[in-house]
């Protein structure tokens, strides 16, 4: 476990809510308020606003943090990689505070029932409104991940959330999930567009052409600002490469290099780097790539109350699900950043108020669809929600839906950090199973697998997860398995993590030549095969009394 | 928190040590050892001296973009180690060219790709990347 004074040497406690400010001494949800929420100290004469990873999600919601969120190598015990109570005594924060339960796991429910939902792009909305009447030229920056994760999302294939978006004026975006609404789709919106769509890592296959703009060129506040875009790298490869066949992409740190080159050729006196790499990831391009001054980070949902830095680079971390929004303001002087303030502002939905013209405009994306949306199919006992590193309540319901449905020895699950979370005794609506499983490529197959290759599956999602090298993780969870359970030792190489797979319920070891009935969901091969997973779990929770989730204890874990 | 940015920069700098992976450090197999010591005439190949892009990850096993330039080379001979036949092919240069090239191979797996350059004044330089060949399928 690091100190807080071990970690205050690797970052930059320089955030203004957290720590001096008056937000921790809210202790009681009467103190908060939203002008302590916006309170800023204006600086400097450039202002970003970051948001990312709000996967579709327009109005509030619960998001559970992770308890198991594991750094490997040279990042263990480094921030992202610091959850709960380590968490707060690393960011010297007191369990049972606003931020506390904004930041982690530890009593969510029943803070959850104190503090409220959070997110919601109405008061996104707000917070963007009032940082701007203080620095009207601010600039918002999404970092992507946007047009995907809801049931309108889903059914409108992203326009509900570019609608609200659009009215939110962001200045430039990158992507990931945005692909898997097919590449058509993503053209027809790309050109309907008022601002860029960047990505300097993302190529024409055929030709290893730029496919789209790299970066945008801005000038406020008398600053020339670069604003490079990152899409994730690994898009074909994490999602399916069927629905965007001539695109490639790749971290490509040398086109980075040249990016930023060419940047500053054009007399960029502030690089700015709107990621979608995820933070370990972007933590060692800071590290390989000279001239960067802020990574806006994404894809990896992790939110910190205070940049972390690299060299002279920040990273920045802004969490996901609409649940916070980053101000971060900067001093640029002769080409140099000299100072800055920084404020991760936690969107309390219950405190700041709805902006009027976005709250009617997310109204009318909803409503179309709002007898779907509320059909109660059932209930559950206990907390839904799926971030750790191995698994969560949601995708353990998925996993005992996709055995019992399907008939299925084995159920796998994919290790996405999507999905907000449902407080026990909460119904569980159509639109809350949709938060859980909206995709373009939900199909729920049914096919037989070897234990050689399950194994195989295993050691290939935990080396994305685990390799020491960031450069080689692409960002998700570890595939959740139902029906078996495994142990990995996280600090092995790839092909000798994971040992003792074993069937749970007639407790037999799982043998290599023998096949198995396995069901899974989000594969990304063309034409599989089979139903919705929601509809799968649907039918499911349907025959439920009342969704009840027996405690997972069937991945034992080593090598920390 | 009186952290100044300037304070924490000093801090930042002398404590963030990023420890990268040694990408070259590599022990290929014998059959590849046997083709780079035939193109080599078994003399020493020394590390470094040229640059070998390639994705990290595979996108497609079956067509993996490579690149590399070894400036002053006569000659860049591609391997991949953990293909059947390791050997890719071998790029001559005249003198005025630049000795870059770039080609697509198939890859059967995860491997390490090693470009080795015969170097105008007869020295030998290797370098290698591990590219992954992955099955894919979950993204955050």
């Amino acid at each position: 476990m690091i100190s807080r004074r071990d970690f205050l040497q690797a970052t930059v406690a320089a955030s203004a809510i957290y720590g001096a400010g008056g937000f921790t001494r809210a202790s009681a949800q009467q103190s908060l308020s939203q002008n302590e929420l916006l309170k800023f100290d204006t600086t400097g004469n450039v202002t970003l606003i970051h948001i990312t990873d709000i996967h579709g999600q327009l109005n509030p919601v619960y998001f559970r943090e992770p308890e198991i969120n594991l750094g490997i190598g040279s990042v263990n015990g480094l921030p992202p990689h610091v959850t709960g109570k380590d968490f707060l005594n690393l960011f010297n924060m007191t369990p049972g505070t606003p931020e506390a339960y904004a930041l982690t796991y530890n009593d969510f429910s029943a803070l959850a029932k104190t503090y409220g939902r959070m997110g919601g792009l109405d008061r996104v909305a707000t917070v963007i409104n009032s940082i701007r009447s203080d620095r009207p030229d601010a600039l918002l920056l999404d970092g992507g991940d946007t047009w995907q994760g809801s049931y309108t999302t889903h059914h409108t294939q992203g326009q509900d959330m570019v609608n609200v978006m659009n009215a939110l004026k962001p200045d430039a975006m990158t992507s990931h999930w945005e692909f898997t609404l097919g590449i058509d789709r993503v053209t027809e919106i790309v050109d309907s567009l008022d601002f860029p769509f960047l990505g300097a890592n993302i190529f024409d296959n055929e030709w290893e052409e730029p496919a789209y703009e790299p970066y945008k060129m801005f000038e406020r506040g008398g600053v020339k600002i670069a604003v490079i875009g990152q899409a994730f790298p690994y898009m074909p490869i994490a999602n399916p490469g069927w629905m965007f066949p001539n695109l490639s992409f790749g971290i490509r740190e040398e086109r980075m290099v040249e990016v930023v080159n060419e940047v500053q050729a054009l007399g960029a006196e502030l690089v700015v780097l709107l990621s979608h790499n995820g933070f370990d990831v972007d933590r060692k391009l800071a590290s390989r790539v000279n001239g960067i001054d802020v990574i806006l980070t994404g894809h990896t949902h992790d939110a910190l109350p205070e940049p972390v830095l690299v060299g002279s680079t920040m990273l920045i971390a802004s969490g996901s699900n609409g649940k916070f929004v980053t101000r971060l303001d900067l001093d640029v002087r002769e080409g140099e950043v000299k100072g800055f303030s920084h404020k991760l502002i936690p969107i309390f939905s219950d405190v700041i108020a709805p902006d009027p013209y976005v709250r009617a405009l997310i109204d009318e994306q909803r409503a179309p669809f709002s007898d779907q949306l509320k059909e109660v199919l059932g209930t559950t006992d206990q907390e839904l929600y799926r971030r750790g590193n191995f698994n969560g309540t949601w995708d353990d319901l998925l996993c005992n839906a996709l055995i019992d449905e399907r008939e299925a020895d084995i159920a796998l699950s994919p290790g996405f950090r999507w999905g907000p979370s449902l407080l026990p005794g909460q119904d569980i609506t159509r639109e809350d199973l949709f938060n859980a499983t909206a995709m373009s490529y939900p199909e729920a197959y049914r096919t037989e697998m070897t234990g050689e290759f399950l194994h195989v599956i295993l050691e290939d999602v935990a080396d994305n997860l685990f390799n020491p090298d960031p450069y080689y993780q692409q960002g998700g969870d570890m595939v959740r398995v139902g029906g078996m359970g495994y142990s990995i030792d996280v600090s092995k190489p790839q092909g000798s993590r994971i040992t003792d797979m074993t069937i749970l319920k007639t407790g037999e070891k799982v043998e290599a030549n023998k096949s198995y009935q396995v069901a899974g969901w989000a594969s990304v091969n063309e034409n599989t095969e089979g139903p919705a997973i929601w509809d799968v779990a649907e039918s499911w929770i349907k025959k439920q009394e009342s969704v009840s989730i027996d405690p997972n204890t069937s991945v034992k874990v080593s090598g920390i | 928190m009186s952290l100044t940015r300037r304070n924490a920069l000093a801090l930042g700098s002398a404590s963030f040590v990023v420890t990268l992976m040694p990408l070259n450090a590599f022990a290929a197999k014998d059959e590849t050892m046997a083709v780079i010591n035939a193109f080599t005439n078994g003399a020493a190949v020394s590390d470094g001296g040229i640059n070998l892009t390639t994705p990290e990850i595979a996108e497609n096993g079956n067509t993996v973009p490579v690149q590399f330039s070894a400036p002053g080379a006569k000659r860049v001979m591609l391997l991949a180690d953990g293909n059947p036949t390791p050997g890719v092919g071998t790029f001559n240069f005249g003198k005025l060219s630049d000795a870059s090239g770039s080609t697509r191979i198939r890859l059967a797996g995860t491997q390490e790709v090693i470009a080795v350059a015969e170097m105008a004044d007869g020295s030998y330089a290797q370098v290698a990347k591990t590219v992954k060949v992955t099955i894919g399928g979950c993204g955050g």
